[in-house]
């Protein structure tokens, strides 16, 4: 891929409503999944993976725990003298309180305008997917697009929020753009990624603050589908929106399917993540695992089934944890019996706690707490 | 002129560790895989990281293509500064008098002009054979303390063993008045580590008086400790307590390896305020199957477990077929073992496969004969045809294993 032709933008704060209690003190970019990565991992990865090597992740607020993931861009290899990662807090402020695309691409103007590459990618951080960016631009030249949207072809996940339905001809060119339609059945909906030329985006952005107009796929796309040539790019890949706390919760559970990890985690094309220097996990005597996803650092000493669970946990002796997603250095003693919880991280569960959700409603238990 | 260094570590990592046999045969002792995730150099490298020492060579020289590429700019050690960090040294051709590292005395002596960019003033030398945790920061302030010229670490080990290590025999006040290399009747079981602190000074004018000296064979235990403490300088020795092991034989590897899995050895090797560091596979977390059964061992990252482990150590990328049972042993990275193999007490290099109902090493209890019993060892990238049977004590490497193959052919 031309990589050094594209610039890679990523939205990290949008979307945060769909799993609130996850991004109480964290980016969208920085929610945990999979047992040791955060959301960003996918997209920054995917990038680094296309050849791109510039990127700029957009942030609103609480990005604290973003920057402390991010460090130099090290571990995506985007710590370079040439190019690398840039993080782009708000800096100007005439926009009050908005979290939309065009306010945060109209404040990093200067950041669009100084970049010499071609074409922009753009793309949320809500989705958990494998996708090759070099195969889009290959699409997006060939087609003679101005606008290329990512897609996927099925049902509408719940709880998505405003859904773009694209209506498309037999070349994938789109004709109409509908946000949030009364969708029955399979359709071609957006995954928020993007890729578009640089001059092209300053231009539209420009245009929509010109008319006081902040709704990106209302005003930025749905208008110009009839000016301009506006694809579909399908993706046929294994992808999950996080839009719902049950979503996340599914998502993370699909992991235990072999094709959903060879796809996800396809050994050429590796999601990086920051490095923890921990030890391998140690399974206990009597400990019992089945169909669980286990990172470095955890001590299992219990029974662990149908779980995700994160760096540097630990299970106690006699303790149970079924269904369960436990975030980094939790730590649950004896004789406990979890079913359906998501732990954030630093959680403590005492000896002896019982605690049960449902498949429909997981307990969320926040970060730091002891129970 | 680069800013001056009170410490620097020179780490030998030149030998071949022969005793390893087919694990060492494309690799340098100090690269072997270690603990799920390790390699030994991590043990030294961490230590001096953690001690604050922040200048390290490398004294490299027997097949140094993955120890080299291993150790790279130094950055999972935090050794990658610009003024000090860590820094490969092989054996280079001069404008005279150009050779390979005869001794480890040698291979310091070769590299002066790399320890004097630094000024030092004391110079600690490390080997790459063992696995232990230890602050080395508190041993030079021991050396300083005691004005000392040399002062190396000892470790007590039990008297019927004493006779495979180097002894120190020590006045009351900790000095050394002796050396007994492997003694054959031990006045002592204090056993010396292989961890030398140096007034750099001093060590200097050792050095080239040694490398004068045509009988010399260059060794620091065979020629200039000796010379040392018959000239009478101050020779100290440090008690060290603590885990600390020589991997340097198939045997103690595999021990060592399974301490980890004991709970009654203290050997956190992610301890917060004494982390071992390594460069990290990039790799999403294992999984357990849900038939698997896994128990009292030790699963990095990347693997897929199917089957039954057991007291094991699994590297990172690992796969253990459904009905394939792991007992006892050592599974280096991206190794495969199929359905229905049976691995006990054994080592497995990486990148190989076990086919399918293959059956590597044996339990000693099912042995009758006690004295051929042994880890099984086979070397990287073999690929083991199914219904084979790997005895016990066997060492199996790529081009044996083709003979072999290519023998049955013809039958």
């Amino acid at each position: 891929m031309r990589g050094n032709d594209v610039l890679g933008l990523i939205f990290s704060n949008l979307h945060e409503e769909s799993v609130r209690e996850l991004t109480e003190n964290r980016t969208m970019g920085s929610v945990p999944f999979g047992g040791r990565y955060c959301l960003i991992d996918f997209p920054l990865s995917n990038m680094v993976n296309s050849g791109i090597n510039k990127v700029g992740v957009l942030t609103k607020s609480h990005y604290q725990s973003l920057m402390d993931h991010l460090g130099s861009g090290k571990a995506w290899d985007l710590s370079r003298k040439r190019e690398g990662l840039f993080l782009l807090p708000p800096f100007e402020t005439e926009f009050e309180n908005g979290n939309s695309r065009i306010e945060s691409l109209s404040s990093v103007q200067s950041f669009l305008e100084n970049s010499k590459e071609e074409y922009v990618l753009l793309t949320d951080s809500d989705v958990v997917c494998n996708i090759d960016f070099s195969a889009v631009l290959a699409f997006h030249v060939e087609h003679q697009s101005d606008i290329t949207l990512v897609c996927r072809r099925g049902t509408i996940p719940g709880k998505l929020t405003d859904p773009a339905v694209c209506i498309t001809g037999p070349d994938g060119r789109v004709s109409d753009l509908l946000i949030n339609p009364r969708a029955e059945g399979e359709c071609c909906f957006s995954m928020n990624m993007m890729l578009i030329r640089r001059e092209l985006l300053m231009r539209l952005v420009a245009d929509c603050v010109s008319r006081n107009r902040y709704d990106f796929k209302r005003d930025l796309l749905q208008r110009n589908v009839g000016s301009y040539r506006v694809f579909a790019y399908e993706f046929r890949g294994f992808a999950k929106a996080i839009c719902s706390g049950v979503a996340y919760f599914e998502a993370n559970m699909a992991l235990m399917e072999p094709g959903v990890r060879a796809q996800l985690f396809d050994p050429s094309r590796p999601i990086y993540t920051k490095v923890r220097d921990d030890m391998p996990a140690r399974y206990g005597l009597g400990a019992s695992v089945s169909n669980s996803l286990v990172a470095d650092g955890c001590v299992i000493e219990g029974e662990v089934r149908n779980s995700v669970l994160f760096r540097g946990v630990h299970v106690g002796k006699n303790t149970v944890v079924e269904n369960c997603i436990i975030l980094q250095d939790s730590v649950i003693r004896s004789d406990s019996h979890l079913n359906y919880v998501i732990a954030d991280k630093k959680v403590l569960i005492k000896d002896g706690r019982s605690l049960f959700g449902f498949q429909s409603y997981p307990v969320y238990i926040a970060k730091g707490s002891a129970v | 002129m680069l800013p001056k260094q009170e410490v620097v570590a020179m780490l030998l990592a030149g030998g071949q560790g022969s005793r390893l046999g087919v694990l060492t045969k494309s690799l340098a002792k100090p690269a072997v895989p270690y603990g799920g995730k390790y390699r030994i150099i991590d043990f030294p490298l961490s230590n001096c990281v953690n001690s604050g020492i922040e200048c390290v060579g490398v004294l490299t020289q027997y097949q140094p293509l993955e120890l080299n590429e291993y150790i790279g700019n130094g950055q999972p050690w935090d050794l990658d500064s610009t003024s000090a960090g860590v820094r490969v040294l092989p054996p280079f051709q001069r404008s005279r008098k150009s050779d390979w590292y005869k001794g480890t005395a040698n291979a310091i002596y070769q590299n002066i002009p790399y320890i004097e960019r630094y000024n030092p003033e004391y110079v600690i030398v490390l080997s790459g054979d063992h696995i232990y945790k230890m602050d080395y920061s508190k041993m030079i302030a021991f050396h300083k303390e005691k004005k000392a010229d040399c002062t190396i670490a000892e470790i007590e080990v039990p008297m019927e063993e004493a006779c495979r290590f180097g002894i120190l025999n020590t006045n009351g006040d900790g000095s050394i008045y002796e050396f007994d290399e492997k003694p054959k009747q031990p006045r002592s079981n204090q056993a010396s580590m292989g961890i030398y602190v140096f007034t750099w000074s001093k060590l200097r004018k050792y050095l080239e008086a040694d490398e004068a000296d045509p009988k010399s064979s260059n060794d620091f235990g065979k020629d200039v400790l000796p010379a040392m403490l018959n000239a009478g300088e101050r020779m100290f020795a440090y008690p060290f307590e603590g885990y600390w092991k020589d991997v340097g034989t198939i045997d103690s590897l595999w021990e060592s390896n399974m301490d980890l899995l004991n709970p009654k050895i203290p050997l956190d090797l992610s301890e917060e305020k004494w982390k071992i560091y390594c460069r990290n596979p990039v790799m999403p977390p294992h999984y357990i199957s849900k038939d698997a059964k896994v128990q009292n061992s030790l699963i990095a990252e990347g693997g897929n477990v199917c089957g039954t482990v057991d007291f094991a150590v699994l590297f990172s990328g690992v796969y253990i077929a459904p009905g394939a049972v792991v007992r006892d042993s050592i599974i280096m990275p991206n190794t495969r073992i199929e359905e229905g193999a049976v691995v006990q007490y054994a080592i497995v290099a990486e990148n190989c496969v076990i086919g399918k109902n293959t059956v590597v090493g044996r339990r000693p209890e099912d042995m009758e004969n006690k004295d051929d019993w042994g880890v099984a060892v086979i070397g990287d990238g073999c690929v083991i045809p199914p219904d084979t049977v790997v005895p016990p004590k066997a060492m199996i490497d790529r081009e044996q294993l083709g003979k072999e193959v290519g023998n049955n052919a013809r039958k």
